[in-house]
């Protein structure tokens, strides 16, 4: 059935393998062919699946997406709009930048990185020779495995670079790095692999920005995360894709003992975007989930978290916001899982979607499966519109219904954008925001 | 300034309001009193535009226009204030962009251009100062985690900003201890002018001992049944409301 629906890619791939990273390594070219090999037998995924009942990938195998092929000097560069690019990488930050899926070292700036930090294109870190192969050998494919949906064994198979960032311990990291990933090529594919190491004691914050010229394209993105002992890694994800692009990103995270995990999600762009975070939580770790999802126009927006406590004291925060408009649909699947070894788990998990329009809709599904019996767990989920006599309120205060709702919708994503502690993101984000609902006459620190 | 003729509100199929007559002057102050369910918060909700109330008879003119057929904002804008008697909590809209938005509706509404940045800023740190408020309220989110003195206050500090002409104070004095009471009716006091009037809607003449009304209702049963001079609302205090309430079953 569902092989048929695979089959142009797969009838691609045989050109395309030998211009992937990695070829002098077994233990990739192994990973690549179990991928290749799952993706072959089960194909794009299914509403069948449960994990995709909301969202129907079909566009995607309708279309043929195509990767871009890599080269030195960067083949796709002189197409591009340099100030436009410039003006998405945020200030003060180590810049990577992809262009197409591919690494541009004319555009990134890494200069000044702290002794033993490392930060690199993945097609680089997988050059043999290289010191990181065995690091990359014991971790890459090891946070997520073909046992989840096809499209990241279609990542797997299919990657044509990414970024490693390796930070070592102790090493507390004076500003964030930013990853940014740009599509300049219509109908292309960008398929990126990134693997995020922060060994125990550190602490580091990524900043992953998606952003693409008005086409249709893909992006299709796997981030591997592990964060050591004692350590604090906050991932912000900022997607803003073209309105015609599809976009497929997981970021899926191993967390270890007493390590703390932050994560923002502000998903505001795309035809059609789906995001996995999944994270496993060790003894006394502690995750955040913040998200945010605006959606207008006929957007689907798809948002999936999994949150594994599978060692006791491990503490869960999630909140996630979504404000749809027009015939948008948002989508948020939540699922806590509690190991039946972890005793003591706190964990809060919530969900709340802003109804604009009657053709706008909300699914939202919380799943809690709780194996332990002392545990404290508590999930949230709302589904409504604006609240009346707020909007009373601001009437008998002069301010016109219209307006009213603004201020009152833009409010209630601001808490979200309110969580960004990095003043320059904050600002990026708060644009995007502001842009979709204006607030006249306000000061910007008075949000 | 307002004029209630004969005015009947329904709530669905229940009558609430049963014929109230009130005539209100620039420079008056009125204080509506009665028991819980005579209508009182009816009567300021109708005054200030709130949904879900039908007005079966009668009317309501404010300066000589008939105030029913207004939204609330341009109520508001040609100066009619309500002060809540459960302000609302506006979570992510700090109280100073409110402010700003609300003073620039009203300028706008009378044909003026919007106010200076400074100008603002130095007109609000100045109520706020008279009503010995700290600057930070100005910074936090609409009411949200004031403490029930602390919402008043704000809402009297908007009344001092945006100085309408018909203040209605809807049970102000209610969940006040007596040091924010006399905070809040100092700043009510203050804002007495020959040109503004208040009408204060109160269930006990506490309020009354530091707001001195020119006169008093009593509304019972959706309707007023006496009127008179600040010394009616000693003669309640002392009373209570079941004589009057009595006189209209009768």
């Amino acid at each position: 059935m569902s092989t048929v629906t695979s089959s142009r890619y797969m009838a691609e791939y045989e050109a395309i393998a030998p211009t992937l990273p990695g070829q002098n390594l077994p233990w990739l070219q192994q990973l690549r062919k179990d991928a290749l090999a799952k993706f072959s037998a089960n194909g794009f995924p299914s509403p069948r699946e449960e994990e995709w009942r909301y969202t129907n990938v079909s566009a995607i195998e309708k279309k043929l997406f195509a990767p871009v092929l890599g080269g030195d000097p960067h083949p796709n560069l002189q197409t591009l709009d340099a100030n436009w690019l410039k003006s998405q990488q945020l200030e003060d930050t180590w810049s990577v930048v992809l262009v197409n899926g591919h690494f541009s070292a004319d555009f990134s700036k890494l200069d000044g990185l702290p002794e033993g930090v490392s930060i690199m294109s993945m097609a680089d870190a997988l050059v043999e020779t290289q010191d990181f192969a065995s690091l990359l050998e014991n971790h890459l494919g090891r946070t997520v495995t073909n046992a989840e949906h096809s499209l990241v064994a279609f990542n797997t198979a299919w990657f044509t670079d990414g970024v490693f960032v390796h930070v070592p311990a102790k090493q507390v990291l004076a500003k964030p790095i930013q990853l940014l990933h740009v599509v300049t090529e219509a109908d292309a594919l960008a398929s990126t692999r990134n693997l995020i190491m922060v060994d125990e004691n550190a602490e580091a914050s990524l900043i992953e920005t998606f952003v693409g010229t008005d086409n249709a394209y893909l992006t299709d993105t796997v981030t591997e995360v592990f964060v050591g002992q004692n350590s604090h890694l906050t991932l912000t994800k900022m997607q803003v894709e073209s309105e015609k692009a599809y976009h497929f990103g997981g970021t899926y995270v191993k967390q270890a003992q007493s390590a703390r995990f932050t994560h923002h999600n502000f998903a505001f762009g795309g035809l059609l975007a789906r995001c996995d975070i999944h994270t496993d939580l060790d003894r006394a770790s502690e995750c955040e989930m913040n998200g945010l999802y605006l959606g207008v126009k006929r957007q689907h927006i798809d948002n999936h978290t999994r949150i594994n406590h599978l060692k006791p004291h491990a503490i869960s925060r999630e909140m996630y916001k979504g404000v749809l408009d027009d015939r948008a649909r948002g989508v948020f699947q939540g699922r806590v899982i509690v190991a039946e070894d972890a005793q003591k788990t706190d964990s809060q998990m919530n969900n709340r979607n802003l109804l604009l329009s009657d053709d706008a809709e909300a699914d939202t599904k919380p799943q809690l499966e709780i194996y332990a019996d002392d545990v404290k767990c508590g999930h949230g989920v709302t589904v409504g519109q604006l609240d009346e006599k707020s909007i009373f309120y601001l009437q008998s205060r002069c301010v016109d219904e219209e307006t009213a709702r603004n201020m009152l919708t833009f409010a209630f994503a601001n808490e979200m954008v309110d969580k960004i502690k990095i003043k320059s993101l904050h600002d990026k984000v708060l644009e995007q925001v502001l842009a979709r609902f204006p607030q006249e006459g306000v000061e910007k620190d008075w949000l | 300034m307002l004029k209630i003729e004969n005015l009947h509100v329904s709530v669905g199929d229940k009558p609430i309001l049963k014929g109230i007559n009130l005539q209100v002057k620039a420079g008056e102050i009125h204080a509506i009193m009665g028991p819980n369910g005579s209508g009182k918060s009816t009567l300021s909700h109708i005054l200030s535009g709130k949904n879900g109330y039908e007005i079966t008879q009668g009317k309501v003119t404010y300066q000589g226009t008939d105030l029913t057929e207004m939204p609330p904002e341009i109520r508001a804008r040609e100066g009619v204030f309500l002060a809540f008697q459960y302000p609302v909590e506006i979570p992510g809209v700090s109280n100073i962009y409110l402010l700003k938005a609300a003073l620039n509706a009203i300028r706008k509404h009378h044909g003026q251009s919007e106010v200076d940045a400074m100008d603002f800023l130095a007109l609000v740190k100045h109520k706020v100062k008279l009503l010995e408020m700290d600057e930070k309220f100005l910074y936090r989110a609409v009411n949200e985690g004031f403490s029930g003195g602390e919402k008043k206050r704000n809402e009297i500090l908007q009344m001092a900003i945006l100085e309408p002409k018909l203040c209605i104070l809807d049970e102000t004095d209610s969940g006040l201890d007596i040091d924010a009471l006399k905070v809040v009716a100092e700043g009510v006091n203050s804002l007495r002018s020959k040109d503004r009037a208040f009408v204060m809607i109160t269930h006990y003449q506490r309020l009354l001992d530091y707001i001195k009304p020119d006169y008093v209702h009593v509304l019972a049963n959706g309707q007023i049944v006496k009127s008179g001079g600040p010394e009616l609302a000693l003669e309640l205090e002392e009373k209570g409301y079941s004589w009057l309430e009595s006189q209209v079953a009768a």
